[in-house]
């Protein structure tokens, strides 16, 4: 079942475990821009005293803090993800990870807690049957792949901006920092408007079942709004902060709004 | 970008006509650094999930891996737009495309692509573009308009719903943009080669005359 379910359909299996370990952390991908600087040296930075592949990571970096700008600005609040009928459904939805399914983070749902922290009136963690028992809606949309594949997935569970205000969440601070279980400590930043967007949800259910472990049982955040990477799996915290804390993927380069 | 600039001070010496303003030629150089930057840079990405049963090789990508792709991407991808709008205003406004690119009959087309395909094709006046430049000239600016607007159909698909449904849907408009991409690739072959083939057009392009 697992390697089946890890399979996106049109997407040879062995190049896309090779290209799940050519993105694992290393040492090499920090330099990331190294690989085309001398190219975007001569041509971006002429007139630059210093043309080297240090300043054209500084350049990038500095173009991509501005597209998280014009994006927070395009950012519509109240512009709903298109949704589809039961029968667009990708079946099977691709499991994605860095990692493959066997090593995907087994999350015991009877100790699980989620932890609440930040700026927020009730800081008290949540049992998952705590949390299953708020009234929960199911949406149709398509999660995008910040390598463009995408999948239409069947989500149900509670919209983040309700239980934000349930736990009294400070709602103009800036961000909600999420924690996860992976090995590696994955966590990733949501500005504030997307997460009190409507379809922005704590998702409990993979198309009326259980959130399976490829998807993050015992909660993922599904925002529709959102590339892929942006959507955590195997929450176990969230924080409301006006601090910037930087994700597991932002800090190696995605851009941060990677809004869709 | 000032190295694109170097032969302004040859501008304004009145013993040739000029054949390409400075305009063209200054939005032709941008453009051919932003479209090659786009595209070895959109190579990177497809490799991340291919459509096609191949992958771009690491030599000609730009970016290293997805993440440093995206950023050359989304860098380059203004560059490209604001000098492709200011392209297409000035073509408009200056009736540069009007006098250059048309007419464009199918009769003329068949015509020259004979010739051009027997050798036959003069470029004794460069100012005046045969049928198959005319053609495609043309057909390259509409591709340069739908490989954009397909891109941000890919990059804000929700923000610009209204976009992905111009081309059916969103996995619709990542073909679309990967055979725009095809479609200007073949083109800069075909461009380069002509341009090497009659190395006066591409003094023109340099110098303006």
């Amino acid at each position: 079942m697992a390697k089946r379910s890890f399979l996106i359909p049109g997407v040879d299996k062995r190049l896309l475990i090779k290209d799940s370990l050519k993105t694992m952390p290393d040492l090499t991908r920090r330099r990331f821009i190294a690989g085309g600087a001398s190219l975007g040296a001569l041509t971006l930075l002429t007139g630059c005293d210093v043309v080297d592949s240090s300043s054209a990571d500084a350049l990038l970096a500095k173009i991509s803090k501005f597209n998280d700008a014009v994006q927070a600005y395009i950012f519509n609040p109240d512009a709903l993800a298109p949704t589809f009928p039961e029968s667009a459904i990708t079946k099977p939805f691709p499991f994605n990870a860095y990692y493959e399914l066997d090593d995907a983070p087994e999350v015991d749902g009877e100790a699980w807690k989620l932890e609440v922290r930040g700026l927020v009136d009730n800081k008290k963690s949540w049992t998952l049957p705590e949390l299953t028992k708020l009234p929960q809606f199911t949406q149709i949309t398509r999660h995008i792949c910040v390598e463009g594949w995408s999948a239409i997935g069947s989500w149900t569970g509670t919209p983040l901006r309700d239980f934000l205000k349930l736990i009294g969440a400070d709602t103009r601070a800036k961000y909600v920092w999420f924690q996860c279980a992976d090995k590696d400590g994955y966590n990733s930043p949501l500005d504030m408007r997307t997460a009190l967007h409507p379809q922005t949800q704590m998702t409990f259910k993979f198309g009326n079942e259980i959130l399976p472990r490829a998807y993050g049982f015992p909660m993922k955040i599904r925002v529709p709004t959102k590339l892929g990477f942006k959507n955590p799996k195997y929450v176990v915290s969230m924080e409301v902060t006006n601090d910037y804390k930087g994700g597991y993927w932002e800090d190696q380069g995605y851009n941060s709004f990677s809004g869709s | 970008m000032s190295s694109l600039t170097v032969t302004d001070d040859q501008v304004g010496t009145t013993r040739a006509k000029v054949i390409q303003p400075i305009w063209v030629r200054l939005m032709h150089w941008t453009n051919a650094v932003a479209m090659i930057l786009m595209i070895m840079s959109g190579w990177q990405i497809y490799n991340a999930s291919p459509l096609f049963d191949f992958r771009f090789s690491h030599d000609v990508t730009l970016g290293g891996w997805l993440g440093g792709a995206l950023l050359w991407h989304f860098a380059a991808m203004w560059l490209l737009m604001v000098n492709g709008l200011a392209y297409l205003i000035t073509g408009f406004a200056t009736g540069r495309f009007a006098r250059k690119l048309l007419p464009i009959t199918p009769a003329g087309v068949i015509h020259d692509v004979k010739a051009a395909l027997t050798f036959k094709l003069s470029h004794d006046d460069l100012s005046v573009y045969n049928y198959v430049q005319r053609t495609l000239y043309a057909g390259i600016i509409l591709v340069g308009v739908l490989i954009v607007l397909s891109g941000l159909s890919m990059w804000k698909p929700v923000q610009l719903h209204w976009l992905v449904m111009l081309f059916g849907d969103y996995p619709t408009a990542r073909y679309v943009h990967f055979f725009c991409m095809a479609a200007i690739c073949a083109f800069l072959v075909v461009h380069v080669l002509l341009a090497l083939l009659v190395p006066k057009s591409l003094r023109a392009m340099i110098i303006g005359r």
